[in-house]
């Protein structure tokens, strides 16, 4: 006679993992709800959407120059001066400011993590140095940097990239920091160290791991930042440049083309907008389900 | 107090030495050049012009001669704008930048910490909600998006105030100002809520009621006082996001202001204007964050006896 398996036995009183509590919370929460799922169809609709059309953001169609936006086949948002359609190309924008977007907190946040949990764990004078460090980019002027570093690092998708993620990873850096500092003083942190754990070893193993509810909270905050930074100054004619698309650079010849044509300004500002409302709803949701003292 | 605020600028000063070293050579080392992009000239020409300017002397010499420049006060001829000096420049969009920044400031500062008390003091009643809506697409909707928005509806359509430009004394400055304070109207009145609201709760408040103090003296000498530390704390970020903003405003409005002159400079690699405004911006920046420190520190002794 065998046993099955899957018949399941009287259970115990299962405790609520913490993670879970948070899940839990973060799923009430039906604004946030919303946003991740808006979110969702905007992502799926600029990476497959697309494809649904048979030409790209950068063919231009000669016999639709400036078509109106009547919802007819095949220019359903219709096209730009150059007979591009707009469409299309608001959705190919949309690919790159998300993957920069998402991409660029991801880096930001693990170099912030990174650098952090060290200075936090090392204290000292090597935290006070590696502090200081951090202060003096943090009295820069934002702008003036992200602009000369993507001037240094010669335009381009991956100098914007890089100039964003430089002058972002602070601020996760900075509360890492104070993280990791109460952390390095725990028991199972010096048991770790009298066991014979090397410091970098700890460093992985016990503080950035514990480290990781605060950096999600913060971390989510970083992506609307760094599709901002990326749409700015694609705006200011610094970051993606044409033909390739970008929300910025889309909105920017939208606003020269305003007085005839509001819809060039209009259908990228919107997903714009709608994208970076979605993300700092579910960065407030995060908050309050991860941290509810803090409403 | 006097060490704090010692402590504070000497710290304030290494960091705008850092900033300007970095800026400078950050800048000669990107691709590119003042005259690289003009028309095809002889390299006889081309060497004079790059003589003229001491382009040809090896990179240190030419950050000597700026640092020179700076402790003279004199930052040099533009490399774009013929036959303006880097000062002339800014003295002409200054008063411009300045202006809108300000005003966009005190309308933050007045209207967001009216929505801010308004939404505390009133929880989830139609202020609040008026006030949570303003901040939420203050901080989602970007100045580029709003701005244009605004042009359209504003100018092209209802025709009350100039598209752009400057040539209509104070009217053409409403709208630059106002869509230039919306995003810090929006964060000013999220920090004073949430202070608020917290400020509320204190054991100090209680304790003031329920000896009997009058409600509106408990608010006056008790809650706001504490309850507005954050707002001034977000006095030094606030002026790096005007200094942000002015960029973008000065760009959508066509303001012939400093930000723009900024990113023209960069695009066109006037290292001279480029460090002119880098220099200004910065100690602007650092000398509002020291401001805000020292009041902060006036009004919190905890914050004076740190360190």
């Amino acid at each position: 006679m065998s046993v099955d398996l899957s018949t399941p036995e009287a259970a115990p009183p299962r405790g609520v993992s913490t993670l879970r509590l948070q899940v839990r919370r973060f799923a009430a929460n039906r604004l946030a709800m919303a946003s991740v799922v808006v979110l969702t169809l905007i992502v799926l609709a600029c990476f497959f959407g697309p494809y649904a059309f048979p030409f790209t953001g950068e063919d231009a169609d000669f016999d639709f120059i400036s078509a109106p936006a009547e919802l007819s086949w095949p220019h359903l948002f219709g096209t730009d001066e150059y007979g591009r359609d707009l469409l299309v190309r608001v959705l190919e924008g949309g690919q790159v400011s998300l993957t920069i977007g998402f991409l660029g907190a991801l880096a930001a946040g693990g170099i912030g993590v990174i650098y952090g949990a060290v200075a936090g764990y090392a204290g000292g004078r090597v935290d006070g140095l590696m502090m200081r460090l951090v202060e003096i980019l943090y009295g820069f002027p934002y702008v003036i940097l992200v602009i000369l570093l993507s001037l240094l690092l010669g335009g381009g998708n991956m100098a914007l990239f890089a100039a964003i993620v430089f002058t972002l990873w602070l601020t996760p850096a900075v509360i890492v920091r104070a993280q990791a500092q109460s952390l390095a003083r725990k028991e199972f942190v010096e048991a770790a160290r009298a066991g014979g754990m090397t410091g970098s070893r700890i460093v992985l193993q016990h503080i950035v791991p514990n480290c990781i509810s605060v950096v999600i909270v913060y971390g989510s905050l970083l992506v609307p930042e760094v599709i901002l930074s990326e749409s700015f100054l694609s705006f200011l004619g610094i970051g993606i440049k044409e033909p390739q698309a970008s929300w910025g650079n889309l909105i920017s010849s939208g606003t020269s083309a305003m007085d005839s044509d509001l819809r060039l300004l209009l259908l990228p500002g919107t997903m714009l907008a709608i994208v970076l409302l979605c993300l700092n709803f579910i960065a407030d949701g995060l908050r309050d389900a991860f941290d509810p003292n803090d409403r | 107090m006097l060490r704090f605020i010692g402590k504070r600028l000497w710290h304030g000063g290494l960091t705008l030495a850092a900033l300007v070293t970095l800026t400078f050579f950050v800048m000669r080392l990107a691709p590119g050049g003042p005259f690289s992009r003009n028309r095809k000239i002889s390299p006889e020409v081309q060497a004079n012009i790059e003589a003229a300017f001491h382009l040809d002397e090896p990179l240190w010499q030419q950050f000597g001669r700026f640092v020179w420049g700076v402790l003279r006060l004199d930052l040099g001829p533009s490399t774009r704008h013929r036959d303006y000096s880097v000062n002339d420049l800014i003295a002409s969009g200054l008063p411009y930048s300045l202006t809108i920044g300000f005003w966009a400031i005190v309308i933050a500062a007045l209207v967001g910490v009216a929505f801010g008390l308004a939404g505390a003091l009133r929880r989830n009643s139609a202020t609040d909600y008026l006030a949570g809506t303003i901040g939420v697409v203050g901080i989602a909707v970007p100045i580029f998006v709003i701005g244009p928005l605004a042009q359209a509806f504003f100018s092209l359509r209802l025709e009350w105030l100039p598209v752009g430009g400057i040539t209509e004394g104070w009217r053409s400055l409403v709208l630059p100002i106002l869509v230039l304070a919306l995003p810090n109207i929006a964060y000013i009145s999220r920090i004073t809520r949430t202070s608020m609201i917290e400020t509320l709760r204190e054991n100090h408040v209680r304790t003031a009621r329920a000896k009997g103090v009058g409600w509106r003296r408990v608010l006056t000498s008790h809650v706001l006082t504490g309850a507005l530390l954050p707002v001034i704390a977000y006095l030094g970020p606030a002026t790096a996001a005007v200094i942000t903003g002015s960029i973008l405003i000065e760009t959508v409005f066509a303001v012939p202001g400093i930000g723009r002159h900024f990113v023209d400079a960069a695009l066109n690699r006037d290292y001279p204007l480029v460090m002119g405004i880098t220099l200004l911006y910065g100690s602007l920046l650092i000398l509002f964050n020291i401001a805000t420190d020292v009041v902060r520190a006036i009004l919190d002794p905890r914050i004076r006896h740190e360190r």
